[in-house]
């Protein structure tokens, strides 16, 4: 009884499971068949990434989508660490709430509307739409994701830390780039990582905001969809696919080795 | 360092960010929604908004976002239930997550290919004799390439609200002489309702919004909000309508989480 029980719920997970990697499995098998379509594998082939290299038009939409992921995700970080310093410092909780749900907002504001409101934006401040407006859509909607990894750092920092720099003389900008910064550096990296991986993976608030000379890799990505099935596309994603579980996978182990430093190593 | 300067000064450019990118493109959302082409004041967006051809969509959009909500809570409870009872949680939540950080789009665009009329899911209904479907450009595929984009956002946290159970209840339970399913019944499920609850916000409401699906897959009709908002900004350019439709969804948005909160508290 207890055996079957095991054995329906361990069959139950790995459907699930072979279903939620099938379709990746899939787009990355095929683009390496030289039949030119998502139908019937004809052969091994690595044409389609051939192509991809030799397309200088994408990889310039490439280096654009990496130069506006490190560009917003430190301009983020920055702003991010000092709106959660400012949060942390106000005394009230009343304004401090206040300021943590005008925080969220932008956090739990679906993509649709944060675009539509951020092109209504722009046209009024007569910001021409391109790699401006993209750049700092992406540092708008990063910077309160920041205050969010960083405030339970400031949180659970003992204050005596603080007091103990002051009374030997600290200035407040010691205090901060001493004592507080090297506290909640971890909370910072955090912040920028997720950040980054925010602006890499966005394409709803892009495709409003861009014009028509400024293409992100997900605007790319969509308008070659629409045009239908292109095997190009799947070694564009293979490729993704490859250096998102290598990030993942790495930030996963620098965290889990971490752990025991600073947490005492629970399982 | 409480109330010192420093901190003064950290707020100048948070708070330059908040009114400039927070508060100021909510008010311009509402004040383009009494808006009229031309740019003259008018209440006609909301007027429009009552008509049948919006009311329908409307209905449509919170209808299949429902259904997505309801397969992702029927396909992943027992998913959440099972990973909290196997040995390996960790490997288990990772292989969970990951597929999360690759891009809608190309999970999306997968679709196109594996929902084709000669693709590997056609291939097995001639096979079972069922006969070849079009399977793509309709609502069943919206609503399964959503629930597929979704689950994990509900997995999650029911997993996190089931770990969360302190485990001599279920002892507690089963001393009593309660069965499996009675403890199940009685005991796990009424504790995780925080973990549906959440779940629900973070597949309800995004399934509400999306446009690439619907464009990319389910052939190019507006049957979701965000579809609506679109193709009102980037396809008629009739702002005002758009923006009627952006306040329409960020007033059930609040009205979902307030609820929710609720039902959590």
């Amino acid at each position: 009884m207890e055996q079957t029980k095991k054995w329906f719920a361990n069959g139950y997970l790995i459907l699930v499971f072979v279903i939620l990697y099938a379709p990746i499995l899939f787009l990355t098998a095929y683009s390496f068949n030289s039949g030119g379509s998502m139908v019937g594998f004809d052969g091994f082939t690595l044409e389609w990434y051939q192509e991809l290299f030799s397309d200088t038009r994408l990889l310039i939409i490439v280096l654009n989508t990496l130069v506006i992921a490190l560009i917003s995700a430190t301009i983020a970080t920055i702003v991010g660490v000092a709106g959660a310093v400012a949060i942390h410092n106000i005394e009230k909780t009343k304004y401090r709430s206040m300021l943590l749900t005008l925080n969220n907002i932008l956090v739990v504001s679906p993509d649709v509307i944060i675009g539509a409101s951020f092109l209504i934006l722009f046209t009024m401040l007569g910001i021409s739409l391109g790699f401006f407006s993209v750049l700092l859509s992406h540092i708008a909607f990063s910077i309160p994701i920041v205050v969010i990894m960083i405030l339970p750092k400031l949180k659970e920092m003992s204050p005596t830390l603080v007091d103990a720099a002051q009374d030997l003389g600290a200035s407040q900008w010691q205090v901060f780039s001493k004592v507080i910064l090297p506290y909640i550096l971890p909370g910072v990296f955090a912040g920028f990582f997720t950040a980054l991986t925010f602006s890499l993976d966005d394409f709803a608030v892009t495709f409003f905001v861009t014009g028509n000379g400024f293409n992100t890799l997900a605007v790319e990505v969509y308008s070659l969809a629409r045009q239908g099935i292109s095997l190009k596309i799947n070694a564009l994603s293979t490729i993704i696919f490859a250096i998102t579980l290598a990030l993942v996978l790495g930030y996963y182990f620098l965290s889990t080795r971490k752990k025991p430093k600073t947490l005492g190593g629970t399982d | 360092m409480k109330n010192n300067r420093f901190a003064r000064l950290a707020l100048i450019p948070y708070a330059l960010w908040i009114v400039i990118f927070v508060v100021a493109p909510l008010v311009l959302i509402a004040y383009n929604s009494f808006l009229d082409i031309e740019g003259h004041f008018t209440f006609a967006n909301y007027g429009k908004l009552l008509s049948p051809v919006y009311m329908k969509m409307m209905f449509n959009s919170f209808f299949y976002s429902l259904i997505v909500t309801a397969v992702s809570l029927l396909v992943g409870y027992p998913v959440a239930y099972f990973i909290s009872r196997t040995k390996h949680k960790g490997l288990w939540l990772i292989l969970l997550i990951l597929p999360s950080w690759i891009n809608l789009l190309l999970k999306t665009y997968a679709f196109l290919g594996i929902l084709g009329t000669a693709g590997p899911i056609n291939a097995f209904l001639e096979v079972i004799g069922v006969g070849g479907q079009q399977l793509l450009f309709n609502d069943f595929s919206f609503v399964l390439v959503s629930t597929y984009i979704f689950i994990p956002f509900m997995i999650l946290p029911v997993y996190n609200a089931i770990e969360k159970i302190n485990p001599s209840l279920i002892y507690a339970s089963r001393d009593l002489g309660a069965s499996n399913w009675k403890t199940f019944q009685r005991v796990i499920f009424p504790l995780t309702t925080d973990g549906i609850m959440s779940g629900f916000q973070l597949v309800f409401i995004p399934t509400l919004s999306l446009f690439m699906i619907t464009r990319l897959i389910a052939g190019n009709r507006v049957i979701t909000l965000g579809t609506a908002i679109e193709q009102h900004f980037l396809v008629t350019q009739d702002w005002g309508m758009g923006a009627a439709i952006a306040v329409v969804l960020i007033l059930v948005m609040a009205i979902v989480m307030f609820a929710t909160r609720k039902i959590i508290k």
